[in-house]
């Protein structure tokens, strides 16, 4: 029931995919698994940190902070314990790709935690996986009782004397628990609420230990990072976005699907090569990038990189790497409604501007949807996204705020088209009684 | 103690409780509180009782965890749990469409239950299947590709299996 | 060379276009209190724990447009600072354009109108004018419990009540439930709150969300007046800001931090004013005329007892007198006096319900030993013993949990049951009553290798029990500083008085020691027995010759309904004077309110006096109180402290006490929470709440 891949593919994290059982740790240990993981022993520590840094990967869960550098901010020698936990709660509308990761191989997933255990001298390690993702629990709990057995989870790990237990933790329903502060007090059993950052989770993470927190599209990157070098993962992307990543494309295109792309590829190749094109007839109306919460882009805008870079310098975010594509038959005002109605609905309520901002936002928006309100209302809320934008607790405030200011900006026309068309309609109406 | 769980939901109890350190308990309420709604349907004034004693924390503690993630529910729900999700990626294909009409077909509101107490629906918030949309979990089985009449295909199939 | 460079000492930052200096790691919200320039904030709160939440203090900082919480971020080398700018004032004015979307606009009704940050600030910094023109999100309030009332639509969630009932009271009565816009504060049993009910969360709530039933709906916060004084219930001296309308104390709160316990009140201090106006009042002299008591006239009641006293002084009579726990030091003084030299006995004597005396006598010749409230918060470590401090002595109990929060104190925590204390403390040990001493030798090491210690010890600590104490503190080698527990509003000062039969004001020892209470009670065919402010024929009755019994009182306890003549007495909240707290700390009485036909004790002793002839001098609070810090070793406090409110230390004397010490006449009373003693019965609030009477060393 997924997308076919694609030629234009190159496969490092989904090299297993279409293998029999890719999930089970045989037909993993017959694709070089956890060879990974004996090389990092290997190589040590250090060697470790300096591999990942040298793979320019940057973490593939949204805020694109490179990977090697998070890694170096662990403080090994702490006497405290440390502890990695994996970011597996993905929720960000427009991306389903750890999901997949898991599904297939997980065993890329448990060794790419493993090295980061090792890294970092932790004996403990959590997966923290979103409550709707359940079938992907028992797939883990296989996939680490396989590890287990094979002793690359467990006590005196492949004789090295390090012992590694690796835990899976299901969450229940919070996006804003894929933020890692938010994702840590939710791990300790807390509402999940973000911290006050600093101290950072490097420092302070669970309970109050030093703890790394990478997404699952990273650690499995590191796996193939290890095996093969950094060079080899580094040269699939430019200079500062090492490698490939899993790119959701989602919408308005003829083959949506999940396709593993070096991060060079633009976004007209992706979309019009890898995907399909939009459908017969069809013209661009807009892209969101990286997620829903990325500001969009005009037909105009999307010539551009997927790369981290390139993407925030055209205004937006690579993200999560979610690509959603709308032709000219999607509604903006709904789609800018159905965007604020996700933040509203995910909103912790901790700070005052996200709390309200989503809310009121959302009113407006819900009446500007019917055809209501007034091209002041439309002022109102690029004001309002201009308000909380930079000034919420955390960045789901601006996630709300981002896309939602700029779809205002960028589709004025498009409200004063749906207000009119209301008006249009209640005069026909008012005449009809008239009449 | 009212509260009956079977021995999976126990053992399941009992390997989350395991799984963190010493005096850390209070980590395992969400797993133990999710893994226990799945048996009885729905989080009872007993059961977090029993997880505030189980986990060593206060009862409120608990309390302040229910309401706050979505997929926890004070109330019952039906034994299928339809969620239709009709988020951005699901939306632009029909997501909402499917939506309309699961209410029209089943004649049921969000989170409402038919009167038998098989089926419920919900609009849920995008659950991870954009580039496979538009997409409806039951319970936690995943569907992809969803359109109405494909929709009323997994229903009759969930009404014959009972 | 090698050279190290040590920390700055100073940081210079640039404030508003301004040079200015401050310390490093200084919060930059706190750095403009100190300058007096306000950055307005909802959820930051001095000494709980940083939220971030309420984004009212963003700040601009290095003409970034991102701008900063106030409340979190440090004042670093060269910093740029603007709370002015353009952008912060738009940021605060949207902020509270944000605030107000789903808060009502009920501040005609809510109890906060007046008084609300929320108001003054959009009054402040608010647009006048509101964009939001769609419905509100809205909740109906609920009763948490018989005091505490919340209306989650006011609520603005800046967690205020939930940091100070955990941190601060270490209760953790309070929480969060729902998420988004349908977040609430929630109480621990759902939908009841089982806690102190100390209604610290009502005081700290910066809006109406948070309200008391004692007060709700019953008057306009402009209508009041304040008076500031002494809560009338236990030892630990609390100062309480009583919100007065009409000769009425319509609440009582410590809003304005200014006492010894900032802001800290328990139930007692925040709600327990309300005996004040309990129905049972008495507003008339009561005598006993054809054997039942009836409503006299002051003047008529005043020469029957100054006759009665008269003939039997000249009869060479026998007089028994005993005072009371709460009455002020002035009124102890005075009555210490009128049997002295007035009726001239020395059988004058009180509950006594701490061992002070033997404190005294094992610290002579020892300087700085008697602990002071700033020792609670400061003391690096502390040692309780036999008291359940969290019941029974509030304040020193939250001092105590401040400071291990601030400042890491150790606590040591020895007491026959479970405490409140256990749960932060450094050691924690069951040991029954009277074994105290010789289970300490088992932490003899742990403590002495604390920096200082404070020892607190309750009544199973008397005696040579004390004495053992204190050698065993002083052979520690660390500075150790002590307080021996008593129970109510002014048990220290009525030692200090010389309300004893064996000791004259001042710890000066009498010549000719007169009976103890328990003596007067029990076959001591007294002639005459006047008691003041005190109850102890509530459970037991006088044995041998009945006496001519005067009473007087606050209410016809069953010590007063055995009386021959009761006078009707005005309570703490009536009258000037002064009151010394566990601490021995001196603290003002101010009166807030009259109750119609009550007289100060004061006054009833003068009136007396007068009506007998005596000369026992001026009746004024003030006049006996400068005869007292003459002739009071110790309370030559400093005036300026007193008048303004404050608390002024005082040193009992620093040589040996020689006199017999009776620890057998000492006995606690063991109230706690939701107990004062006698005025436990005419507390409306003390009686509704759930957690009624509450238990000592109650187990978890």
């Amino acid at each position: 029931m997924f997308n076919q891949p694609s030629p234009h593919e190159v496969k490092i994290l989904t090299r297993c995919f279409g293998v029999e059982n890719s999930h089970r740790i045989d037909a993993s240990l017959a694709h070089q698994g956890y060879d990974g993981l004996k090389k990092a022993i290997e190589m040590g520590a250090d060697a470790v940190i300096n591999e990942v840094k040298a793979s320019a990967l940057r973490g593939r869960g949204g805020a694109g902070f490179p990977t090697g550098l998070k890694w170096s901010f662990i403080p090994r020698t702490s006497p405290k314990p440390k502890y990695i936990v994996c970011n597996a709660d993905e929720s960000e509308p427009g991306t389903c790709k750890d999901r997949l990761l898991i599904q297939n191989d997980p065993h890329s997933l448990i060794e790419g935690i493993a090295i980061a255990g090792f890294t970092m001298n932790s004996n403990k390690g959590y997966i923290y996986v979103r409550g709707e993702y359940r079938y992907l629990i028992a797939i883990l709990e296989t996939a680490i009782a396989e590890a287990y057995q094979h002793n690359f989870l467990g006590k005196n790990i492949q004789g090295t004397g390090w012992d590694f237990d690796l835990y899976v933790h299901s969450g229940a329903g919070a996006y804003e628990c894929g933020e890692e502060s938010a994702l840590l007090n939710s791990l300790e059993g807390k509402r999940g609420t973000p911290r006050l950052k600093p101290p950072f989770p490097a420092t302070h993470g669970l309970y109050q230990s030093p703890t790394l927190v990478n997404n699952v599209e990273s650690f499995c990157a590191v796996t193939h990072i290890i095996r093969d070098g950094a060079a080899e993962f580094a040269k699939h992307g430019p200079e500062k976005s090492g490698g490939t990543r899993l790119m959701c494309i989602s919408g308005h295109v003829q083959r949506p699907g999940v396709y593993e792309m070096p991060l060079s590829t633009t976004l007209p190749f992706l979309m019009n090569e890898v995907a399909g094109g939009l459908r017969p007839g069809r013209t661009l109306k807009a892209v969101q990038p990286g997620g829903s919460s990325s500001p969009i882009l005009l037909p105009e805008e999307c010539n551009v990189g997927l790369d981290f870079d390139s993407l925030a310098k055209a205004g937006t975010m690579a993200g999560s790497g979610g690509i959603v594509v709308l032709d000219d038959t999607a509604d903006i005002v709904s789609y800018a409604l159905r965007i604020i109605s996700f933040y509203q609905h995910e909103s912790c309520g901790w700070c005052i501007p996200c709390r309200e901002g989503t809310t009121w936002l959302k009113k407006i928006l819900e009446r500007l949807d019917r055809g209501e309100g007034s091209m002041k209302d439309v002022d109102l809320v690029g004001e309002l996204a201009k308000n909380m934008f930079g000034r919420t607790f955390c960045a789901l405030g601006d996630a709300a705020a981002w896309p939602t200011g700029s779809i205002v900006k960028k589709f004025r026309g498009e409200f004063e088209t749906k207000l009119a068309a209301h008006q249009a309609k209640q005069v026909s109406a008012e005449l009809v009684m008239i009449g | 103690m009212s509260l009956q769980l079977s021995e999976a939901t126990q053992a399941r109890w009992q390997k989350i409780l395991d799984s963190y350190p010493e005096g850390r308990k209070r980590s395992a309420v969400i797993p133990m509180l999710i893994f226990a709604q799945d048996e009885i349907g729905m989080i009872t004034r007993e059961l977090m009782e029993e997880i505030a004693r189980r986990a060593e924390v206060e009862y409120l503690q608990v309390e302040e965890v229910v309401g706050f993630y979505s997929m926890l529910r004070k109330q019952p729900l039906g034994k299928y749990h339809v969620q239709v999700c009709t988020n951005i990626s699901c939306m632009l294909v029909g997501g909402m469409d499917l939506w309309h009409h699961a209410c029209q077909t089943l004649h049921l509101g969000n989170k409402q239950t038919s009167s038998d107490g098989l089926i419920s629906i919900e609009e849920v918030e995008c659950m991870g299947a954009c580039s496979w949309a538009p997409a409806v979990e039951v319970n936690y089985d995943f569907h992809h590709h969803v359109t109405p009449a494909r929709f009323d295909e997994i229903i009759s199939e969930l009404k014959e299996r009972g | 060379m090698a050279t190290t460079t040590a920390p700055p000492t100073v940081i210079n930052a640039k404030l508003n276009g301004q040079d200015i200096q401050t310390k490093p790691g200084t919060l930059l919200i706190n750095l403009t209190k100190e300058l007096g320039i306000e950055v307005p904030a909802f959820c930051y709160y001095e000494g709980f724990t940083l939220q971030a939440a309420c984004r009212m203090c963003l700040v601009q900082v290095n003409n970034s447009p991102k701008l900063l919480p106030g409340c979190t971020t440090m004042v670093t080398e060269g910093m740029v600072i603007e709370t002015e700018s353009p952008l912060v004032v738009e940021a605060r004015k949207s902020m509270l354009e944000f605030l107000l979307v789903n808060h009502p606009l009920d501040c005609p009704v809510c109890d906060k109108g007046g008084e609300c940050e929320l108001q003054d600030m959009v009054f402040k910094y608010g647009a006048g004018e509101s964009r939001f023109v769609d419905i509100k999100h809205h909740e109906p309030e609920r009763a948490f419990s018989p005091v505490v009332y919340y209306d989650p639509a006011r609520c603005i969630l800046c967690y205020r009540c939930v940091r100070v009932c955990d941190e601060g009271y270490g209760v953790n009565a309070l929480g969060v439930i729902n998420r988004g816009v349908h977040s609430e504060i929630a109480p621990n049993l759902g939908d009841q709150l089982n806690c102190d009910e100390c209604g610290a969360c009502i005081d700290i709530c910066p809006v109406g969300a948070l309200t008391s039933n004692t007060y709700r709906y019953k008057t306009r916060p402009w209508e009041l007046k304040h008076v500031g004084t002494t809560c009338a219930h236990c030892s630990n001296g609390c100062k309480t800001t009583l919100g007065v309308r009409n000769d009425e104390i319509m609440r009582a709160n410590n809003r304005d931090s200014s006492g010894l316990n900032e802001e800290f009140l328990c139930i007692k201090g925040r709600f327990g004013f309300d005996f004040n106006h309990h129905a049972e009042r008495l507003q008339s002299p009561l005598m006993r005329i054809d054997g039942q008591l009836q409503p006299v006239s002051w003047s008529k009641a005043l020469s029957a007892v100054a006759a009665k006293f008269l003939e039997v002084k000249a009869a060479g009579g026998k007089f028994g007198v005993i005072g009371s726990n709460r009455t002020s030091n002035e009124e102890n003084y005075y009555l210490q006096k009128f049997a002295r030299h007035g009726l001239g006995t020395n059988n004058i004597d009180h509950a006594r319900t701490g061992d002070v005396v033997t404190l005294v006598d094992a610290l002579s010749g020892k300087q700085g030993k008697l602990a002071t409230m700033a020792d609670l918060y400061q003391s690096k470590a502390a040692l309780v013993i036999g008291s359940d401090l969290s019941q029974q002595h509030p304040l020193l109990a939250y001092e105590l949990r401040r400071n291990w929060r601030h400042h890491q104190a150790r606590i040591y925590a020895m007491t026959p049951g479970p405490v409140r204390e256990d749960k932060y403390a450094a050691m924690k040990a069951r040991v029954p009553a009277g074994q105290e001493i010789a289970a300490l030798e088992g932490w003899r090491d742990q403590l002495a290798k604390e920096g200082e210690l404070l020892v607190l010890f309750g009544d199973s600590v008397k005696g040579e029990a004390v004495r053992r104490l204190v050698d065993f503190g002083e052979s520690l080698g660390i500075p150790v500083k002590y307080v021996a527990l008593v129970d109510y509003a002014n048990s220290r000062g009525a030692i200090d008085m010389g309300l004893t039969p064996e000791l004259l004001p001042g710890f000066v020892p009498s010549q000719k020691p007169g009976l103890t209470m328990p003596d007067m009670l029990d076959g001591a065919d007294l002639d005459v027995l006047w008691i003041v402010g005190a109850n102890p024929l509530e459970r037991r009755s006088l044995t041998g010759k009945r006496p001519f019994l005067v009473v007087q009182d606050l209410f016809l306890t069953g010590t007063a309904s055995e009386a021959d003549v009761v006078f009707p007495a005005a309570s703490a909240y009536e009258k000037k004077g002064t009151v010394t707290n566990v601490t021995g700390e001196v603290q003002r009485l101010s009166a807030a309110v009259k109750t119609m036909g009550a007289k100060a004790d004061l006054e009833i002793f003068g009136l007396l006096g007068k009506e007998m002839g005596l000369d026992l001098g001026i009746w004024t609070a003030d006049a006996v109180f400068a005869e007292i810090r003459q002739n009071v070793r110790a309370y030559n406090v400093t005036m300026p402290i007193l008048a303004s409110g404050g608390a002024a230390p005082t040193t009992p004397v620093n040589g040996r006490v020689n006199v017999e010490m009776r620890p057998d006449l000492i006995q606690s009373a063991g109230d706690t929470l939701f107990t004062s003693g006698s005025m436990t019965k005419y507390s409306q609030v003390l009686n509704s709440v759930p957690e009624r009477p509450g238990q000592l060393y109650k187990p978890v």
